[in-house]
């Protein structure tokens, strides 16, 4: 039989429906995995392999007395070490919460424990998910599975990582501005970042409050569906999530795009895009009007304003959020000669680089006098990003685009430029601002590195994202390509 | 647009962060940089266009007023750095002889 960690979630469930293997069994092949491979991709921050296997168990036990609980049942998932874990260290890959251990769950993860998942652990990120790398970890960087001299993307880098690495059958990350589908492309891994406020972010570490979102990586857009289908719907705790049904979303899966109409917007094959990248992408397009979609050009005129808007809003909502952390309640605390003293220590000398950059920028953003230069400005122009594709989306039913403009890079190579670093998010911020669906799969290879197409959906409507995927992946194999690790 | 020292040093004062000199200096010059890059929302004309304050559409969402357990004290002060009799530990705010 294949070595285990390998399967999709969509064919281990059927192995384990059909008695052929044990959840037990499924998990200590990841852990197996883990221990021959994480030396070099370092995705995880946590392993928790004795609760893991005492969760694979009591799936195993349940399944043969009273049948599967769902889809997930006995699946082995690590999840981004921003959703809290009750009674598992949070860290959001800071110093700050270094020891942070949640008295509670997130909903998704207690929408996951109840669906019968496995957690293999926590995954690495860029601190408090600010940063497109995963070297802004306070702890260590993660390195791409295809070639552990590259990063893997991030923030959600630890995900696609962990994933790409075949440790888990798939993750949990989160997207404010890019964050799940930019390291998915990066690693050739399938990543969803749902329609804001789809999944709950109560237990998320908040960043960017009107952005964030939580979302599955996985091989394919199936195991995605299975996943979001496992974590989205409303939740009281989170006044922000929205009262939609959720739909079948394995239903949606026919396998055909006949009829789809996909716009591609121009303005995404920015300059400097790698031309390797941009010939992938447009390759990958070609494949979808193969079966049968309808490809017409469109514009998004206003696609080049969304990175000044998106590093207004986000620090600007980040420096509140993160107001919270005062080394009182939680998280660590610096000595100082008084209150006050102590709070900026505590704040200084915890926070690092990016995250001190982006307080300070958010907080000059919302400061007297500039508010209405910054962060209102930016409001205004985030009704014209989201028209944009309000008119498209009366014009097409999905858009298909680059993922980020080039492949993974060297680990070190944007260092001393924040600003270049912000450029990698320019493809992935306008679905963001706009709080429009994205799904990334995995098209081909540029410079031996994966490339991912975005397909970008109209509000709520996840199920034809991932029927196109699905669709997608019926006729390429791309998503079955794996490193040689 | 060019931030002076001084703003940036008032800036990290606003967010309570205490940043070292050759920090405040390279802070100084990061910023500058976002911001300039920032200045081309300047292009748009936007007199008439309402600001997103979010994209739900949801407004005024309620819920039932009604009573549910909160978290154990121990469980919410096992975080804390200092603790003393059941509450969070902090350094006295107000100066008793100013």
């Amino acid at each position: 039989m294949t070595e285990l960690h390998t399967l999709t979630i969509a064919e281990a469930r059927a192995l384990l429906d059909s008695g052929e293997i044990t959840s037990e069994a499924l998990t200590e092949s990841c852990f197996e995995r883990i221990a021959a491979v994480e030396n070099q991709v370092r995705a995880f921050l946590d392993i928790t392999e004795e609760l893991a296997l005492e969760q694979a168990r009591q799936a195993d036990l349940e399944r043969q007395s009273g049948g599967a609980r769902s889809a997930l049942h006995g699946i082995p998932l690590a999840i981004k070490d921003v959703i809290s874990t009750k009674g598992v260290t949070t860290t959001c890959g800071s110093k700050m919460l270094e020891n942070y251990v949640p008295p509670f769950d997130a909903t998704a993860m207690a929408r996951l424990n109840a669906a019968g998942a496995v957690m293999l652990g926590k995954l690495n990120c860029d601190e408090f998910a600010m940063g497109s790398s995963t070297e802004n970890s306070a702890f260590f960087a993660t390195h791409n599975p295809w070639d552990t001299a590259r990063v893997p993307g991030g923030s959600s880098g630890g995900s696609a990582a962990a994933v790409a690495a075949m440790e888990a059958l798939g993750a949990l990350g989160s997207d404010t501005g890019g964050s799940v589908r930019q390291p998915a492309a990066l690693c050739g891994v399938t990543g969803l970042k749902p329609t804001y406020g789809r999944v709950s972010r109560y237990g998320l570490v908040a960043f960017g409050s009107s952005l964030d979102q939580i979302g599955p990586l996985a091989w394919t857009a199936r195991d995605c569906a299975i996943i979001l289908g496992a974590i989205a719907g409303h939740d009281p705790l989170d006044a922000t999530s929205a009262p939609e049904p959720v739909p079948d979303y394995l239903a949606a899966l026919d396998g055909n795009l006949a009829g789809l109409r996909i716009g591609v917007p121009r303005e995404y094959f920015v300059e400097g895009m790698q031309p390797g990248v941009e010939a992938t992408v447009r390759a990958a397009i070609a494949a979808l009007k193969d079966q049968g979609a309808q490809i017409v050009e469109i514009s998004l005129p206003h696609t080049r304003y969304a990175l000044p808007v998106y590093y207004i809003i986000a620090p600007a909502e980040a420096s509140a959020n993160l107001a919270r952390f005062d080394g009182v309640r939680y998280g660590v605390q610096s000595e100082g000669d008084d209150y006050w003293q102590t709070l900026a220590n505590t704040r200084g000398q915890n926070f690092g680089p990016e995250v001190r950059r982006r307080i300070m920028l958010g907080t000059y953003a919302l400061s007297a006098g500039y508010y209405d230069a910054y962060y209102k400005r930016a409001q205004q122009v985030r009704t014209l990003i989201r028209r944009d594709f309000q008119q498209a989306f009366a014009e097409v039913d999905l858009i298909a685009a680059p993922t980020a403009p080039s492949v993974a890079f060297k680990i070190g190579e944007h260092n001393d430029d924040p600003l270049a670093m912000y450029l990698e998010d320019v493809c992935t911020l306008p679905a963001s601002i706009a709080g429009v669906p994205g799904l990334v799969v995995p098209c081909g290879f540029s410079e031996h590195m994966p490339v991912g197409l975005q397909l970008i959906g109209r509000p709520f409507d996840e199920a034809t994202l991932l029927r196109a995927g699905d669709a997608f992946q019926h006729a390429t194999d791309w998503h079955k390509r794996r490193p040689a690790l | 647009m060019a931030l002076t020292l001084e703003e940036v040093q008032k800036v990290a004062h606003l967010a309570r962060l205490t940043l070292a000199p050759d920090e405040l200096i390279i802070m100084q010059g990061q910023l500058s940089g976002i911001l300039d890059y920032i200045s081309m929302l300047n292009e748009l004309e936007l007199a008439d266009v309402p600001p997103t304050t979010q994209v739900t559409d949801l407004h005024n969402v309620l819920r039932a007023d009604t009573v549910r357990p909160s978290l154990p004290r121990d469980d919410v002060l096992a975080n804390a750095p200092q603790q003393q009799d059941g509450m969070f530990r902090v350094k006295a705010i107000f100066d008793e002889n100013a």
